[in-house]
């Protein structure tokens, strides 16, 4: 496999060929926000956080999609950028019921950690408030889908790393929401496994673990990175 | 069927309707059918006695203001306004006055009808009809006379650009299809036209299906595809009947299936019916929803040329644009390269809707300026009223205000003063209406319509609408300005397909042309246009 050099915000870097620039600048210490890619799942390109510069293309391109290419050079923090990842954020926290303050994940969670990053301290949009619900009918798992951003993750997870396929999005627009088989009560799916993998994955305080109150809930992601690589380099035969 | 039969079918068909008397053809598209069309249709048959008289059904004659229409091809005029009472003059040819359209008036002469030329001529459920008018001739010439790479040749000298609305150059497409090594590849038709007021794929699909079907033919010739599939919308029943039917009958005929017109070529064409959601007429959701996955648009690069349908290389191009290549093929490029404006040739079908005199169908050469569109051809806004702006390109467009309405209607023009072609709606306003209403209807339309995958295009429309409805509400405040325009070059920049990149466009382009508008309503709380209901803000 050959390697290509780029620049990524004035440095030289390398990169493997068919890598994308999200996981080339990564491995050189250059963090692009993201909410909706996760390394080891397929790419969405729905959070658009991602979204960089590439000298010589009008349009911004998805770090996380786009392929490093030979003397291509990139900016990933511009202002204009920023502005767009600022607001992006605001419309999140604009869109359902963002309450840091009573949420399980407060202090762990990637929304608002993003917000911090980026300096969101007031939110210029009028907030939705919608009225939503939350799933409880799991055993040890839980669903608040006012906590959910809508990355598909969960989704992601579920049908490519653990191969049940329980979560998918239904409704359109404002109205998409994530279901578990045909819309049933997540803990009356037939094809759950109750494996924990979404949970863990979730970036924001959606899906967490029962019992666990404010702030206690942490993600343990660790487990992706051995089952995609035990799976690449077949370590198990499937 | 072979070559041999295609020539006596054409010509039996032609001394046939040469030996009628009279052909009365009842517009049978969707407008004159809600107006009565189907009862008119049997209250002239039933006058009708003379065996050398034939009644059938035909496509959009255009005038659908004036429904139902009847043509009479004894003495070749269009009656209009047709009531079963009337049956009896028709079906004896005899005239009705103030109600008689003929080919020199100014809503026909104006136009150039290459895609509905057999519209208002042919039976759309008879393909005796589209044979006996030289259907099926240019799939003949395709197949037995010309190489696929002669063919793709032939698109890209006529410069045809893609009809459903960016207009990206066909003979490119099919040449990026056509040159792919894949032994498999898809022709797909977009037929999910959903822009408010526009319909002008659907009378083409109703009035003359198999000029689609020959259209993609003919793609599959030249760019090796044996399998094509029709992306129709579920909300037009009568448009999927006819394809059916076409379909069926040109299986019947040969003329899809294997050995074509006697040669090697297969190809099979099969309808997929949409669930009504605007979102999968961009392509990439059309290939999801063909799969039967969600339909949400994903990511591009790769293109459909490339990676489409299943993964293989994918030709996707609109209705009207499969309408133009039997015309290509049959004239060749260079003669339809010199219709039109010389960057964007052929005609433009364009739907006129809204505050004018005929409302209906229209086509005209690319190029023909609003002004003759709007008023020689539409007979311009009716009496009392004043013409403020025309809506262009649906949901994605913009409005056009009356100090260009000289304007050519060009793809380039178009994108110049901030608005597009489109598909070919046409939306004409007087001035009672309230252009920041406008820009929050056209919102509200995207924010339902928008498939929920991208944060700009999902949140971002939610936000921009609670903006301007704040605004005709008179609730409007300075910083709405900003926000409103941080919000545009968020969707513009940062969309993942076209349905939100586009968004912003009737916000942009009825701030760019009628601000002052937008500043009465936040500062006076006053709408210029007495549309808005400002209660509470008084």
């Amino acid at each position: 496999m050959s390697v290509r050099t780029l620049e990524v915000d004035g440095k030289t870097i390398t990169a493997l060929e068919g890598e994308t620039i999200f996981s080339a600048a990564w491995d050189s210490g250059i963090r692009i926000p993201r909410l909706c890619h996760l390394g080891g799942l397929s790419d969405y390109g729905g959070c658009r956080l991602c979204l960089v510069e590439v000298e010589g293309q009008k349009k911004l391109q998805p770090a996380c999609l786009t392929k490093v290419a030979e003397d291509m050079v990139v900016r990933t923090n511009t202002a204009a950028l920023q502005a767009h990842r600022k607001l992006i954020v605001e419309l999140l926290f604009a869109e359902r019921n963002h309450v840091c303050a009573v949420c399980v994940v407060n202090g762990a969670c990637e929304l608002q950690d993003l917000a911090a990053r980026l300096g969101v301290d007031h939110i210029r949009l009028k907030p939705q408030y919608p009225k939503l619900t939350m799933d409880l009918t799991h055993e040890r798992f839980a669903l608040d889908h006012n906590r959910c951003i809508l990355c598909t993750r969960c989704v992601r997870v579920c049908d490519e790393v653990e191969g049940a396929h329980t979560w998918d999005v239904a409704g359109r627009g404002r109205n998409s929401h994530i279901i578990s088989d045909l819309g049933d009560p997540w803990g009356e799916s037939a094809s759950c496994t109750s494996c924990g993998k979404c949970v863990q994955v979730c970036p924001t305080g959606a899906l967490f673990l029962k019992g666990k109150t404010v702030a206690e809930m942490r993600k343990n992601r660790g487990f992706l990175q051995y089952i995609v690589t035990a799976r690449e380099k077949k370590l198990w035969i499937a | 069927m072979t070559a041999e039969v295609l020539h006596h079918t054409r010509h039996a068909e032609q001394d046939r309707q040469s030996r009628l008397k009279n052909r009365i053809l009842c517009c049978s598209v969707a407008g004159c059918l809600s107006a009565g069309a189907e009862g008119v249709r049997e209250a002239i048959q039933n006058e009708t006695d003379h065996p050398e008289t034939e009644v059938c059904r035909t496509g959009c004659m255009g005038l659908c203001s004036r429904g139902p229409l009847v043509r009479s091809s004894a003495n070749d005029v269009v009656y209009t306004d047709v009531t079963p009472r009337d049956a009896r003059a028709i079906a004896h040819g005899e005239p009705i006055e103030g109600r008689m359209l003929r080919p020199d008036h100014p809503f026909y002469a104006g136009q150039r009808r290459l895609i509905l030329a057999n519209s208002g001529y042919a039976d759309p459920e008879r393909i005796g009809d589209y044979i006996a008018l030289g259907g099926y001739q240019s799939l003949l010439c395709a197949l037995a006379e010309m190489k696929p790479e002669e063919i793709v040749g032939e698109v890209k000298k006529s410069r045809l650009r893609g009809r459903g609305g960016a207009g990206y150059p066909a003979g490119l497409k099919w040449e990026l299809v056509a040159r792919h090594p894949s032994s498999t590849k898809y022709v797909i038709c977009n037929a999910d036209e959903g822009d408010p007021g526009a319909f002008m794929n659907r009378s083409v699909l109703e009035g003359d299906p198999h000029r689609v079907l020959e259209g993609m033919a003919i793609a599959g010739r030249a760019v090796g595809a044996q399998q094509g599939y029709i992306y129709a919308r579920g909300e037009s029943p009568l448009a999927i009947e006819r394809i059916r039917t076409a379909i069926a009958q040109a299986r019947r005929e040969g003329l899809l299936g294997s050995r074509i017109l006697d040669s090697s070529f297969q190809f099979e064409i099969d309808l997929r019916i949409g669930a009504g959601a605007y979102v999968c007429g961009e392509e990439t959701a059309l290939i999801a929803s063909i799969e039967g996955k969600r339909g949400q648009p994903v990511p591009r690069p790769p293109y459909p040329p490339e990676s489409g349908l299943w993964g293989q290389p994918t030709l996707i191009n609109n209705v009207e644009t499969f309408a133009n290549i039997s015309t290509i093929i049959e004239q060749g490029g260079e003669w339809f390269a010199s219709i039109g404006a010389p960057a964007s040739p052929g005609t433009k079908v364009f739907a006129l809707a809204g505050r004018i005199v005929r409302t209906g169908l229209v086509e005209v050469p690319i190029g023909t300026s609003l002004r003759t569109i709007l008023f020689d051809l539409g007979g311009g806004v009716p009496e009392g009223y004043q013409f403020k702006a025309a809506q262009t390109g649906g949901p994605a467009g913009g409005c056009i205000p009356a100090q260009y309405l000289d304007l050519p209607m060009d793809y380039d023009s178009l994108t110049r003063i901030g608005t597009m072609m489109g598909s070919g709606g046409l939306i004409v306003m007087d001035t009672s209406s309230c252009m920041v209403d406008v820009a929050r209807f056209f919102m509200e339309f995207c924010r339902d319509e928008s498939c929920g995958k991208c944060i700009p295009c999902r949140a971002g429309t939610v936000q921009m609408h609670e903006i301007l409805a704040r605004m005709t509400r008179g609730e409007g405040v300075e910083g709405d300005f900003k926000m409103l325009e941080e919000l545009s070059g968020l969707l513009k920049e940062a969309s993942l397909c076209g349905l939100g990149l586009a968004a912003p466009n009737p916000v942009l382009s009825t701030l760019r042309h009628f601000r002052e508008e937008y500043e009465e309503h936040i500062r006076e709380h006053r709408c210029p246009a007495g549309h808005c209901h400002m209660g509470a803000a008084q």
